[in-house]
């Protein structure tokens, strides 16, 4: 089945050869940054958490995200999305791929890693998120490769894969939940400090997740022959619509928990990053775009005559991944660690170099979407001769 | 064997190139050297016997960075009873006090690149 | 015999798999030397603690005890607020006690720096979500750290309520004015913070900044033995301590 990645189009070769070379210049970067320290990120002492976790956070979300094709069609017969299922268990194997690299080169001693499971602190939530996001990519190789062997040859996938399949249900649940509890556990950082954080990701999760899938399949609709057909593609974005609608509801709770108290532990960070405080103002823009993104997309999302249209889908799905991007991938983390402990702001903006790493992780994760999904549509292919 | 003679003559070329250290060596006539150690001037013996230090001195190393940093116990007894403070800097190299004409020798040779020195301060700086 | 590819690559998995377990197997065995003890002159404890005079605190004194604190344990000086790395180091009162904070705090306090650092709490964050253990609470109540171990992760930092700790973003020698002999510097990509002086504690002397208070603004000793000065101190004075809401029970008390 692999051989099938070998085979393309000059496209094809073309966009290879260009995520190879963003990879290439990101690792130049990378080598910089392992002999120099972290010293060329915008990290500092009292920002130490910033742009790479950020990424691992949002990403843990899309990779979790596939639970929502597989739960409907696994759990509840929901044959419409028999074609699909593949496709978000190859996203998830990207997605934790792209995770456990951006934990990587976060780490300032990254070849010690070892240490974590030669001495294993089991009260820390650090151990049982790397379990559970090995677990998960572990078990998404096995699942996608059965079934993709399965219906290679023509056959049902073998029984003993179903309560693996179904084990990887509650399994993506729990990935999203221990990351979110590497945050919601720490007193001391009262924004994250919310028995709520763990909602919020998995219903910003299962709004961007399935957004996502909706673009991918719209873009293979295009440069392939593969048609996911309307209805998986309509359910999707249902999905999202009301995982989105929970989202806002949940972020709207944040704010009216925070400012009717008027708790200044609670409010001082959503009015860091909403409204800035004394100089402390660079999110700002950012965190209205996400807002505006997110009601407009809502809006086309639930409105059914403006879901049903396929152009405005994917302008809607574009706005809810964006939003979600910004609201974790920029907002959370940096919002918890501004103001510091002692209380003064000290703002994070990420330098070149970050920025060229993290794309190149993101090159990656493209790579083996793209060398995956390239095996799964020609294997489909194949079965038409 | 389809192109038995492209493929046997990639296996001899592979096969000289992964064993040229052994002939490179050889040619050299160098290969007979072994590292010469400057021992220090007055001490016969190490804080263990030169056997097991010469196997094991990195696993002594490893146990007293547990005793000293994780279990508070500062002093080692050695086998013949004798009593040291555990610390790199200040016990081992307070003898061996010259780590180019000691240490680097033999870890010159085997090519081995201990991080110890990142941290640990070598006395007369020469890190 | 006819092998397909599948088979081959299938087969040279687990055999590289075998192999590398058996390195790894065959090199924990070797044999162990001798016996280990405490320094003789160590001082011990059953709960260290720390009493700091604010009355008497000024800013200079607070400069002296970081200066020694900061020799003695060859800390970095960075002139940038990004890079910097600070053990012991003075606050105004209002950043060290916002939940003391009021609009009419007595003149004197509300102008006050105060001396902060690591409070080597006995319930612990960062301890807790260390993922290696590189840091853990002592038998004495130290949060000793352990800077082999130390895999660069921040997520004790993160956990920490009081910003007690800093991270070495580069190499931290070049920027070590006058290297002391005595002691290890750390490399760069560990977390590093107060250790009570447990190496100073091991050969029965007094940390570096207590030494370094000639007026004896910090004071320093077992609040578990009843005669001790830190327990005297306590029994006189009002004291408080940073954020006891967050159940951290910090050990650094603070005479107002």
């Amino acid at each position: 089945m692999l051989e099938n990645a070998l085979y393309g189009s000059r496209k094809y070769w073309i966009w290879i050869f260009g995520l190879l070379s963003v990879m290439a210049v990101g690792a130049v970067c990378y080598i910089w940054q392992y002999n120099m320290g972290l010293t060329i990120t915008g990290l500092s002492r009292d920002v130490s958490w910033g742009f790479y976790i950020a990424q691992f956070t949002f990403l843990v979300g899309v990779a979790a995200s596939a639970v929502m094709v597989v739960l409907p069609y696994y759990l509840h017969n929901y044959k419409a999305f028999a074609k699909i299922t593949i496709l978000g268990e190859f996203l998830a194997i990207s997605s934790v791929t792209m995770c456990v690299m951006f934990i990587f080169v976060d780490m300032g001693q990254p070849f010690r890693i070892v240490n974590m499971f030669l001495h294993p602190s089991p009260k820390s939530m650090m151990l049982w998120d790397t379990v559970a996001l090995n677990g998960y990519l572990l078990l998404n190789v096995l699942i996608s490769y059965v079934t993709l062997r399965a219906e290679r040859k023509s056959v049902a996938p073998p029984n003993w894969i179903k309560p693996i399949i179904i084990l990887s249900i509650p399994w993506a649940v729990s990935i999203h939940t221990v990351t979110a509890f590497l945050y919601s556990g720490l007193s001391g950082r009262t924004f994250w400090f919310t028995a709520i954080l763990a909602p919020r990701f998995l219903a910003s999760a299962f709004a961007s997740g399935p957004a996502l899938l909706i673009i991918v399949c719209l873009i293979l609709k295009k440069i392939t022959k593969f048609d996911a057909g309307r209805e998986p593609i309509q359910k999707l974005a249902i999905i999202a619509a009301y995982a989105m609608s929970l989202n806002v509801f949940f972020i709207a709770l944040e704010f009216f928990t925070a400012f009717y108290s008027a708790n200044p532990e609670h409010t001082i960070h959503l009015r860091y990053l909403y409204f800035g405080v004394g100089e402390g103002t660079s999110l700002v823009p950012f965190m209205w775009i996400s807002t505006a993104l997110a009601l407009v997309a809502l809006v086309l999302l639930l409105v059914p005559r403006l879901r049903k249209s396929e152009t405005v889908l994917v302008w809607a799905c574009v706005g809810v991944f964006l939003s979600i991007w910004i609201d974790k991938g920029m907002g959370m983390v940096v919002g918890g660690f501004v103001p510091n402990p002692l209380g003064k702001v000290i703002e994070y903006a990420p330098t070149l170099p970050e920025l060229m790493i993290s794309l190149s992780i993101y090159a990656f994760g493209l790579l083996i979407i793209t060398v995956l999904y390239k095996i799964a549509l020609s294997v489909r292919g194949q079965l038409k001769h | 064997m389809y192109d038995a003679g492209k493929i046997i003559t990639g296996i001899v070329v592979f096969l000289l190139l992964v064993t040229s250290p052994v002939w490179y060596n050889l040619a050299s006539g160098h290969s007979g050297d072994v590292p010469e150690l400057e021992l220090p001037a007055g001490e016969t013996v190490c804080v263990a016997e030169t056997s097991f230090m010469r196997a094991a001195h990195m696993n002594l190393l490893n146990q007293w960075r547990d005793e000293v940093v994780r279990n508070e116990n500062r002093i080692y007894v050695s086998e013949d009873g004798r009593e040291f403070n555990m610390s790199l800097t200040n016990t081992c190299l307070d003898c061996h006090s010259d780590k180019t004409k000691f240490c680097d020798r033999c870890h010159d040779y085997t090519m081995v690149d201990p991080y110890c020195w990142d941290c640990h301060i070598v006395p007369g700086g020469t890190n | 015999m006819s092998v397909d590819r599948r088979n081959f690559i299938k087969m040279a998995g687990v055999g590289a798999a075998i192999g590398l377990a058996t390195k790894a197997g065959a090199s924990t065995l070797t044999g162990k030397s001798g016996s280990y003890k405490p320094d003789y002159a160590a001082s011990t404890a059953h709960r260290w603690a720390m009493v700091i005079d604010l009355r008497k605190m000024s800013e200079e004194t607070i400069a002296g005890c970081a200066e020694a604190c900061h020799k003695a344990h060859n800390v970095p000086r960075w002139d940038n607020a990004k890079d910097e790395i600070k053990w012991i180091w003075g606050e105004p009162y209002h950043n060290a006690f916002p939940a003391q904070e009021n609009h009419h705090t007595k003149e004197d306090l509300a102008h006050k720096m105060v001396p902060v650092l690591c409070n080597h709490c006995d319930n612990p964050p960062c301890v807790r979500v260390c993922p290696t253990q590189a840091t853990w609470r002592r038998e004495d109540g130290i949060v000793m750290m352990d800077w082999h171990r130390c895999i660069g992760c921040r997520y004790c930092i993160t956990a920490c309520p009081y910003g007690s700790r800093s991270f070495n973003w580069r190499d931290p020698r070049p920027a070590i004015e006058e290297i002391d002999k005595t002691f290890p510097t750390r490399v760069r990509g560990v977390v590093e913070k107060c250790t009570f002086c447990n190496e100073r504690l091991a050969r029965g002397e007094q940390p570096a900044c207590v030494e370094a208070c000639e007026g004896g603004e910090i004071v320093f000793g077992d609040l578990e033995d009843p005669n001790s000065e830190v327990r005297n101190l306590l029994a006189e004075h009002f004291t408080i301590r940073r954020k006891t809401g967050l159940g951290t029970q910090p050990e650094i008390y603070y005479i107002v």
